[in-house]
């Protein structure tokens, strides 16, 4: 396979801090990939250099087979970014927004119109083309962002954080619109906080924190491998139950007032927790990749 | 330090953004440079002229307003590229992150800065032109040679716009723009013989009047404009451009210090 993005042993060093140390991972062409972490972990920092912004201190880091340091503009005329913030065009309208990004890549006025007009109609903006960026809801503006990321035709779409802020309405709306973007081929870099989304979305993924991958794979196979088949969750369990649990070997988290079980595929659960200490403070389902996110990141605050 | 792949023409697309953005709001900013220098020849020139009578001023006996008129060009000048690249700049950077967005896309900050600093002068141009055309009509500026103005406008407007970029690149608040304005704007605007001439000025404060570029740029307009100057045309023209690059460079370096770590 065609390796679209491959980062190479990358580091960045602000102030004497390594912000990403020695990170190492590849996206292939067609795949839908997620860069996760919890805040502070060195996401962002990464996707600032792979758009060219921040130099690396260290490491390769290719795109399309192009070092970011000496080929940046052919790079990012292949490329396109939805960020994290809102950085539409305030002065211009929705239409001119798409127009005048289009002028950056040199794209000739004629073509602009109808690719603006196309990605207008895909998104659903089409009505509000002539509105200002000002009168759009979260949602919308959201949606032009990811219009404005695609006006070049890119090979790669990095997405910092799409769905940050928006109601379930205009996510769901949006991870549409991004399904039927994976669908035709497109390679996508993905940075997110919400596990329901990578799961959704992403085909591979890595977890990082302090700047190195933790784990890498599919969402499922993760899953498996460091969550268990299902969960069960005992509030307030009593020390007998600790006691029984670590007798017996069951993979766990002890959180003091909960304890969180993994049970493996196959395994069936234990009946002696379910007749003797569960009554009515137990849940059981299946385990997600958030478990799977907080057992490798650990449960305490960031920042 | 500075590579030169970042610098290309692709700043004029940048360019043609704030143009863009200006055909939408032309007929009011446009109103201000047709107005000003008429109040300012109505207050100075009727009001004053009749305390003051003439000025000597480069071997030339002048009517007050006939002094002041080209040296409002050269404020005009100064106010277009400075505000834009002060307060125009630093709401697009830091409140809109139009720049966030850009750099996302093939162009580099280079070309951003320069394109800023490319449109404060366009607008100090603007100013300039209708400036002129208006002084023109009254008399108090000798045309063609006037014409002239409009180039020397672009290169005022460029030394201008770099030093507001500059300041950009260093100010961490908007609010922080007082501090530029207070101690270098407004006295330049008060003693680069704009107002009277800098001969006037005790023979000490001289040289600092001579730093500013104000006083090359409304030399240069006198020149122009009357036929008549202080100092030669071409030593304030090379101050200028040299005034405009020196800025240039420590803006480009100050922006890139803010921007990117």
């Amino acid at each position: 396979m065609e390796k679209i993005l491959q980062v190479d042993k990358l580091i960045k060093q602000f102030n004497g801090l390594k912000a990403v140390d020695e990170l190492s991972f590849s996206v292939e062409k067609g795949e839908f990939f997620g860069l996760l972490g919890p805040n502070g972990a060195g996401k962002t920092t990464t996707i600032r250099m792979l758009y060219g912004f921040l130099p690396p201190t260290a490491g390769s880091l290719q795109v399309f087979g192009m070092d970011i340091t000496n080929d940046w503009r052919r790079i990012k005329f292949r490329t396109g970014v939805c960020h994290q913030d809102n950085t539409l065009d305030p002065d211009l309208s929705v239409e001119q927004n798409l127009l005048v990004y289009a002028g950056y890549y040199s794209i000739p006025p004629k073509e602009a119109r109808e690719r603006s007009a196309e990605l207008l109609e895909f998104f659903a903006l089409t009505h509000k083309s002539k509105a200002k960026v000002m009168e759009l809801s979260g949602g919308m503006a959201r949606r032009l962002i990811l219009a404005r990321s695609l006006i070049n035709r890119p090979e790669l779409l990095i997405l910092d954080e799409p769905t940050t802020g928006l109601d379930p309405q205009s996510r769901h709306q949006v991870w549409e619109k991004l399904e039927a973007l994976k669908a035709t081929g497109l390679t996508v870099l993905l940075t997110t906080h919400y596990m329901e989304e990578a799961t959704r979305l992403c085909d591979r993924l890595v977890i990082v924190d302090h700047g190195k991958v933790l784990v890498e794979g599919s969402p499922q196979s993760l899953i498996d491998r460091h969550a268990g088949k299902n969960i069960v969750e005992i509030e307030g369990p009593d020390q007998a139950l600790k006691d029984f649990v670590r007798a017996n070997g069951i993979e766990h988290d002890d959180l003091d007032d909960r304890l969180i079980l993994y049970v493996p595929e196959g395994q069936d659960f234990d009946n002696t927790i379910r007749e003797q200490y569960c009554s009515d403070k137990c849940t059981y389902r299946s385990s997600t990749l958030e478990d799977v996110f907080l057992r490798l990141t650990g449960r305490e605050l960031r920042e | 330090m500075i590579r030169l792949d970042v610098f290309s023409w692709r700043f004029l697309r940048v360019w043609r953004r704030n143009l863009v953005v200006y055909q939408k709001i032309w007929k009011v900013n446009f109103l201000t440079p047709l107005f000003e220098p008429l109040f300012y020849i109505l207050a100075f020139g009727l009001g004053f002229s009749g305390l003051i009578g003439g000025v000597h001023y480069g071997a030339k006996e002048l009517s007050y307003t006939a002094f002041i008129a080209p040296a409002l060009i050269a404020t005009a000048v100064m106010w277009n590229a400075f505000f834009e690249t002060t307060y125009g700049s630093f709401v697009r950077m830091y409140y809109q992150k139009t720049f966030d967005g850009m750099l996302a896309t093939p162009l580099s900050l280079e070309e951003i800065i320069v394109a800023e600093i490319f449109w404060s002068a366009t607008k100090s141009v603007g100013a300039a032109t209708i400036m002129l055309a208006v002084l023109g009509v009254l008399g108090f500026v000798a045309l063609p040679s006037g014409l002239v103005l409009i180039p020397v406008a672009l290169i005022g407007g460029l030394a201008f716009g770099a030093i507001g970029m500059f300041f950009t690149g260093v100010t961490p608040t908007i609010d922080m723009f007082n501090l530029p304005i207070f101690l270098f704007i407004t006295p330049m605007f008060l003693f680069s013989g704009t107002f009277f001439p800098v001969s006037n000025l005790p023979g000490w404060v001289q040289p600092a009047a001579l730093a500013f570029p104000l006083y090359h740029l409304a030399e240069l307009s006198r020149r122009f404009s009357i036929g008549t100057s202080e100092t030669a045309p071409i030593i304030s023209l090379v101050y200028l451009i040299l005034f405009f690059l020196f800025f240039t460079f420590l803006a480009l370096a100050a922006m890139r210090r803010r921007l990117i770590q």
